[in-house]
């Protein structure tokens, strides 16, 4: 990893103990387009800001939700770029998973390798830490939807519901508010549309946010469509 | 070479009757001590001893009504030679899942210590059992991982699911998994086992039905074969628990 001649690891240990590298890269997260997730009692629900600079980015073309297996997905905030390495070897790692145990990788078992993966660029040599967090949605091996935060030290958190990048102060005291242990999948759509309404800049539309959602009934992960995105931002209004 | 009647068929089969079956061992010792023995009237063929079969096993699985058994025999052997009466094949992986290895018994001792490497780390790492069907698939990847210079065992895995169903599969030794529902064998008697098992076997046997059968079938294989033998084990395993049982058998 690296150039031999920097066989030494660049993420070093500050006087007071800190790791600064990666207070920076948290930095870098939090610059990023929000991105929040609700975990459910039957699903779970995770949904970013898509907002391009310009108007003329071809916008289409753009994924921030990405599925993993056929039952996980992530999401992200913080640079982009450095999140497709992490989502290309989050896939083989499960695909390499399935290819031993002909059983898909559950969700705790593939963030603690992403995380694992995480860590390492923090402690090889002649790298810099990953600039993003990532929101891991999914069904567990019995079926109970999970939803982590991993972040860029390598550290995973189970939430109940989170947020992370702009405005994520704002967004987390919101949904300490809503949240609720008995919610449904349909509420957590709407109540995490409604989080993102709360600190998005300017109009939003199906268009410039993402949605994507895994429930415990089919235990697939799927993005919602734009059709099926504003219907619900229809509901909510 | 053709006889004075310029006939192929009648010299050969002359030819045939004059064959001499040997080990190799038995076949270099002759070599070595007297070249004159070879005329071309003597054709002396020397019978290759399959790896598979220098230590001799013989294993059975069968599926009953929630139940599973697995039975193997005691011997251990290095070719004709008896060496132990009392070596285990058949081996737990948890509560419910059971894997027998028949073949090199070194390879057997190996993968045996492979698999509860895997299955231990595995179990601290998911925080949860294995099934038999991916302890199965697993054991298949191991095997084909040597594809090109593999471990010489043909392994047996009996186990129950989480439902309590019952799962069999065998594996040949390179990994071509075969699941089944009725029985499965392995072992160096196998055309035995076989011909016990389609005779003996009947669907949705009870805990104590299986036992019968499986000991029976084992006990008959095994007399008749050189490499298989002196007792057996059995293991009957039931979502309650598993009961095994010693058999005492001909000690030969």
């Amino acid at each position: 990893m690296g150039d031999s001649a920097y066989s030494f690891s660049l993420t070093t240990f500050s006087r007071t103990g800190k790791l600064l590298q990666i207070e920076y890269a948290l930095n870098a997260v939090a610059n990023g387009r929000t991105s929040l997730g609700i975990c459910a009692k039957d699903g779970v629900v995770i949904a970013t800001d898509k907002k391009m600079t310009s108007s003329l980015v071809d916008i289409h073309d753009v994924t921030k939700i990405e599925e993993i297996t056929k039952d996980s997905g992530f999401v992200y905030s913080g640079l982009g770029p450095d999140y497709r390495v992490l989502v290309r070897k989050a896939r083989k790692s499960a695909q390499t998973y399935f290819r031993t145990y002909m059983e898909h990788e559950p969700v705790s078992q593939l963030v603690k390798s992403t995380a694992g993966v995480m860590q390492e660029y923090t402690q090889s040599g002649g790298v810099r830490p990953f600039g993003v967090s990532l929101l891991v949605a999914g069904c567990d091996a019995d079926g109970t939807p999970r939803l982590y935060q991993v972040d860029p030290s390598g550290a995973y958190f189970a939430w109940k519901a989170t947020a992370i990048g702009k405005n994520y102060v704002n967004a987390k005291n919101f949904l300490e508010k809503r949240f609720q242990d008995d919610m449904e999948l349909e509420d957590a759509i709407h109540t995490a549309l409604l989080t993102l309404r709360e600190g998005f800049e300017g109009e939003m539309t199906a268009r410039n946010i993402e949605v994507g959602i895994v429930s415990t009934k089919d235990r697939v992960f799927r993005l919602l469509t734009p059709e099926q995105v504003q219907d619900y931002l229809d509901e909510a209004t | 070479a053709r006889n004075k009647k310029g006939t192929r068929n009648e010299t050969r089969e002359r030819k045939d009757q004059s064959h001499l079956r040997i080990s190799r061992e038995l076949f270099e010792y002759y070599v070595s001590r007297n070249k004159s023995i070879f005329s071309r009237r003597y054709r002396i063929k020397f019978e290759e001893m399959s790896i598979l079969e220098y230590n001799g096993a013989a294993i059975i699985a069968m599926a009953g009504k929630n139940c599973v058994g697995i039975a193997s025999d005691n011997r251990l052997g290095i070719q004709a030679q008896t060496v132990a009466m009392d070596f285990k094949k058949v081996f737990k992986i948890t509560d419910r899942l059971y894997v027998g290895l028949a073949g090199l018994a070194t390879d057997v001792q190996t993968l045996e210590q492979m698999l509860r490497f895997r299955n231990n780390l595995y179990e601290l790492r998911e925080e949860r059992k294995m099934s038999p069907k991916v302890l199965s698939n697993l054991l298949s990847h191991l095997l084909y991982e040597k594809r090109f210079g593999p471990w010489f065992v043909e392994p047996v895995i009996a186990g129950l699911d989480d439902k309590g169903n019952p799962y069999l599969s065998t594996m040949d030794l390179i990994g071509a998994q075969c699941e089944t529902k009725d029985f499965v064998v392995s072992g160096t008697c196998t055309g035995n086992m076989y011909g016990m098992c389609e005779t003996l076997f009947r669907p949705n046997m009870d805990a104590e039905d299986l036992f019968e059968t499986l000991a029976q079938a084992l006990m008959s294989s095994t007399d008749r074969d050189a490499l298989s033998g002196w007792g057996g084990v059995v293991h009957i395993i039931t979502p309650e628990g598993v009961i095994s049982r010693e058999l005492k058998g001909r000690q030969d």
